[in-house]
């Protein structure tokens, strides 16, 4: 068995080690294995989940051999279930494989206790009414659920879940937080202790940008009643302040400073959860991060530098921890059951810390939002998006009205888009949405799909579900909010806000 | 309502090809015919049996394409187990592209991959002309510069400037870093190539000299240093090899010793490894969605059955979802699918003397050591020796006769690029034009009768 270390490398570098360990906690359940639920199992399993059970009642059809890699020639005529759990199993022996050959709606109307005993459900190729029946008992076992769906050359991804707290939300671009505007006494005087008109010039461009904008935004203080650059005239005569201290062309350091003069400018933003930090020790401040980006000095300076932002984060840490122990005592609980990792985690991502919410099924069509659909309708971007995502919804209503999907056989295929058509008008009209129509073209692609499962798109579908699976099981990264609606022929998909 | 056809194994993708449509391609001819002739005919190539790779010929062999070829030089290591999913343990070592091509064969019944173990400069340049498609899943700039040189090199033009479509060789191209990626679809003489958006790709990050040396402040320089300047100190002659784990610990402990003497914490060993290999982290979801999105083009290309990607796709996993199509424009001027770097020559123009050594000084060429082809045939080539000696007599020959006496065609230049002060291996294409030849079609018929 391969050094679990080694073969996670490449993953460890983007979830740590506190990811992976709660993804090997983890137990997920797939609804239906075909294409669309086994690519999003494979990608799971391989990232090294700690259970995966299959439910699944079909056996493997001739067609099956078309679409799906985890059955093969030897497959025909067995349970898919059984099959696509040995394929899976031989990916990765660390995850614990099981299977139920069993079909899901069966057991979301006979046996909804079932469910309970997973982390996370991950349910494909369901129907409207398996889809809302499941999510109450998902919302009441408080178990993670998430929808995939391929059809034809559409799709959709859905998470549902009553509430998700992101701590380490990890974002791409994000403002340091270096509070350049409001220094504390000990960076202050730091910076105090640097002159800015050193003679020599090696230390002249040395001298890192934290300490120039710094001092330079006193200057200014001193000299405009205390108040900082604000109009976009005095930002650029700030820069202009800034370029006449340069001493040569060359000196890296001020170039930095004047790109990075916004930092000083930005304002301040408050996050709730801290409110009694923020109103006493933090002076309305949230605790320090800690961390400052690179930027050209001496060593010397960086590193003392560094030092004064990691004390201060570390501080306002302890001054945070002493708080919510303080909180808990209150409220008759353990004083150390939140763990000093997560309080430590919280205070440094004080200001990226995210929750997302999704409506449940039952609400999002009971209570549709028509003034969101009109305007996605109306949006040449989101068109296609939102009227596949539409005519999804449109093509159960038709199968439950006449037991098959349009399109889905041989022949009747003019009867069949015409009843789709009526279906879909009568959607709109339900969904406050009356006076808009979808395009005849699109009306005769649904049909033309006839339900295909096609591999490509189950592999995209799959491949953004078990994403969104990661992230809600490690609580890193944000989930996405919406309802994901995938567009493979002009690949506009969408994220509809409509959950 | 029962099907009354005998089952077919491409029961979905049937529904694909088989039945017209409003949304799809302007040559698209659905039928039998299309689906049969695309298992029989259509030929795509997979270049690279990675994280992409292993996953594109997954889709292909799924997507109904039987004839597949896939070309990787790696070997197959631990670290790549947690999403090239065609590979186990027992595996580790052996060629990637070997085992993958026997994995999908075993799994797809009727498909047929050739593997090929080798370097992508190692191919003639025809191997590439035999595909239909080729569909990129590699992990660096260089190479993917390599291939798009390659495949526009069989553009051609006609007198009036513009593409001729049946030269015109299409490729997919996909790319991932962690919860990032894009795909995108080059048609040669109608998108952009590769070079024509290669400001797309930010520059690779360097530290500066005087940082690394004097003014380290994180681990990265820390590392950095042992790696590019103390190595050669120490050890001058020896090349350092990353994959060397001695020559990896022996940087790791330089780097230790250069952090704590300035005060810097951070260094680890997996950063080391990081920092010095340049690995980009990277997981099985993004390299799926990626590369079926690129089976889903490939499929378009061939069969007509829907519209194709316009013509650059970014995905970012990072924060929610997020997808955007871009249609980016092709630069008439490319030296790569443009119509060719003009060179106007006299007909006494000897293919050594002035061609070849003339190709070093071209501001729009500046290639050295160049090896020189024409319609597939070499003309002069600098390497293998026994190729050299076979092809030194045409040195001293006019490259004008070498041409079959052809007034203007295209030649291929292969050789070290020099730019920038960077060398590169690269491929470059030639539009020859022999001067003052109108009217007089030869020498001899000039002097006789």
């Amino acid at each position: 068995m391969a050094e679990p270390k080694t073969k996670y490398d490449r993953q460890l570098r983007i979830w740590g080690e506190q990811g992976q360990a709660a993804l090997e906690k983890a137990s997920i359940c797939l609804l239906n294995c075909g294409p669309t639920g086994s690519e999003t199992l494979k990608n799971l399993v391989l990232g090294g989940v700690g259970s995966i059970t299959i439910v699944d009642g079909s056996k493997v059809e001739f067609g099956d051999l078309g679409n799906n890699f985890m059955v093969d020639d030897s497959s025909l005529g067995q349970s898919k279930a059984k099959c696509v759990c040995s394929f899976l199993q031989e990916l990765n022996d660390a995850v614990k494989a099981k299977f139920i050959e069993e079909y899901p709606e069966a057991l979301i109307d006979t046996n909804p206790s079932f469910f309970s005993q997973f982390t996370l459900v991950v349910a494909t190729q369901l129907v409207e009414e398996s889809m809302v029946k499941l999510d109450r008992i998902c919302r009441q076992e408080n178990v993670m659920l998430i929808f995939a769906r391929s059809y034809g050359l559409t799709g959709l991804v859905r998470i549902s879940v009553k509430e998700h707290t992101v701590i380490e939300s990890k974002p791409d671009h994000f403002l340091d937080d270096l509070r350049l505007n409001n220094p504390w006494p000990e960076l202050r005087g730091f910076a105090e202790a640097i002159d800015l008109n050193v003679q020599d010039p090696v230390a002249h461009k040395h001298i890192p940008y934290v300490v120039i904008l710094v001092k330079m935004a006193d200057e200014w203080k001193t000299s405009h009643g205390g108040t900082l650059p604000s109009t976009r005239e005095q930002k650029r005569e700030f820069k202009e302040l800034l370029k006449a201290r340069m001493a040569a062309m060359d000196e890296d350091n001020y170039k930095e400073a004047i790109d990075a003069s916004f930092k000083l400018f930005a304002p301040q933003g408050i996050i709730a959860a801290l409110k009694e930090f923020i109103a006493n020790e933090g002076g309305g401040e949230v605790p320090l991060e800690g961390s400052i980006p690179d930027m050209t000095s001496s060593t010397e300076h960086y590193v003392n530098l560094q030092k004064i932002y990691q004390a201060k984060s570390e501080a306002d840490y302890l001054v945070l921890e002493e708080r919510v122990r303080n909180i808990l005592k209150k409220i008759g609980r353990d004083p150390h059951s939140i763990p000093k990792a997560t309080i430590k985690s919280f205070s440094k991502n004080a200001r990226k810390l995210k929750v997302c919410r999704y409506r449940s099924i039952e609400d999002e069509y009971n209570n549709p939002s028509p003034a969101e659909l009109q305007k996605y309708l109306t949006d040449e971007d989101y068109s296609i998006a939102v009227g596949f995502y539409i005519l999804l919804r449109a093509v159960d209503r038709y199968a439950a009205n006449f037991n098959h999907f349009p399109g889905q056989f041989v022949g009747g295929l003019d009867e069949d888009i015409s009843r789709l058509k009526t279906t879909a008008v009568s959607l709109l009209n339900d969904l406050g949405c009356s006076g808009l129509t979808l395009t005849e073209d699109l009306i005769n692609e649904m049909c033309r799909f006839g339900a295909a499962e096609l591999h490509a798109v189950a592999a995209i579908i799959g491949g953004i579900a078990s994403q969104e699976v990661i992230k809600l099981i490690t609580k890193q990264f944000v989930p996405m909010t919406g309802t994901f609606a995938f567009n493979a022929i002009d690949h506009k998909s969408q994220l509809l806000n409509l959950c | 309502m029962a099907d009354a056809a005998p089952p077919s194994k491409s029961r979905d993708l049937d529904k694909l090809l088989l039945r017209p449509g409003n949304l799809v391609g302007p040559t698209f001819d659905p039928g039998v015919q299309l689906r049969d002739d695309l298992q029989e005919y259509a030929r795509v190539l997979v270049v690279g049996a990675g994280g992409l790779g292993c996953e594109l010929l997954k889709d292909l062999a799924l997507s109904g394409f039987k004839n597949l070829e896939v070309i990787d030089m790696d070997r197959i290591e631990v670290t790549n187990l947690n999403r090239q999913f065609l590979f186990r343990l027992e595996d580790v070592g052996k060629p990637k592209a070997e085992v993958a091509a026997k994995r999908v064969m075993e799994r797809v019944s009727g498909v047929n991959i050739v593997p090929h173990f080798c370097r992508i400069e190692d191919k003639d340049i025809e191997f590439y002309n035999d595909f239909n498609i080729i569909a990129l899943g590699l992990d660096s700039i260089e190479a993917r510069s390599y291939i798009n040189a390659v495949a526009c090199s069989f553009l051609e033009y006609d007198s009036d400037d513009n593409p001729r479509e049946e030269t015109m060789k299409p490729m997919v191209d996909g790319g991932t870093e962690g919860f990032k990626g894009h795909a995108r679809v080059i048609v040669p003489g109608v998108t952009p190539c590769f070079e024509c958006t290669i400001w797309l790709f930010p520059p690779q990050v360097k530290f500066p000299l005087c940082t690394l040396a004097e003014t380290p402040r994180n681990a990265a320089h820390c590392i950095e240093y042992a790696h590019l300047i103390k190595w050669d100190e120490v050890h001058s002659g020896q090349a350092f090899d990353p994959d060397n784990p001695d020559h990896m610990k022996w940087v790791y402990d330089e780097a230790v010793k250069r952090a704590e003497l300035f005060g810097i914490p951070g260094v680890t060993y997996s950063l080391t490894q990081g920092v010095v290999k340049n690995i980009i982290p990277a997981i099985a979801s993004t390299n799926a969605i990626i590369s079926a999105a690129c089976t889903l083009e490939t499929l378009k290309i061939a069969s007509g059955c829907s519209k194709t990607l316009s013509n650059y796709l970014t995905y970012n996993g990072v924060e929610g979802l997020h997808t955007k199509v871009t249609e980016f424009v092709k630069d008439k001027d490319c030296l790569v699918c443009g119509p060719g770097v003009l060179i106007e020559l006299d007909t006494a123009v000897t293919l050594k003397k002035q061609f070849i050594d003339m190709l070093e000084e071209d501001p729009k060429v500046l290639m050295t050591k160049a090896s020189i082809t024409y319609h597939g045939k070499n003309l002069y080539m600098q390497a293998p020796p026994v190729l050299e000696e076979m092809t030194r007599s045409n040195l001293e020959l006019p490259l004008y006769d070498l041409m079959d006496k052809t007034p203007k065609d295209v030649l291929h230049a292969t050789g070290t690029i020099n730019k920038d002060d960077k060398k590169s291996s690269g491929l470059r294409k030639l539009r020859v034009v022999f001067k003052g030849i109108d009217g007089v079609t030869d020498m001899d018929m000039a002097g006789g009768a």
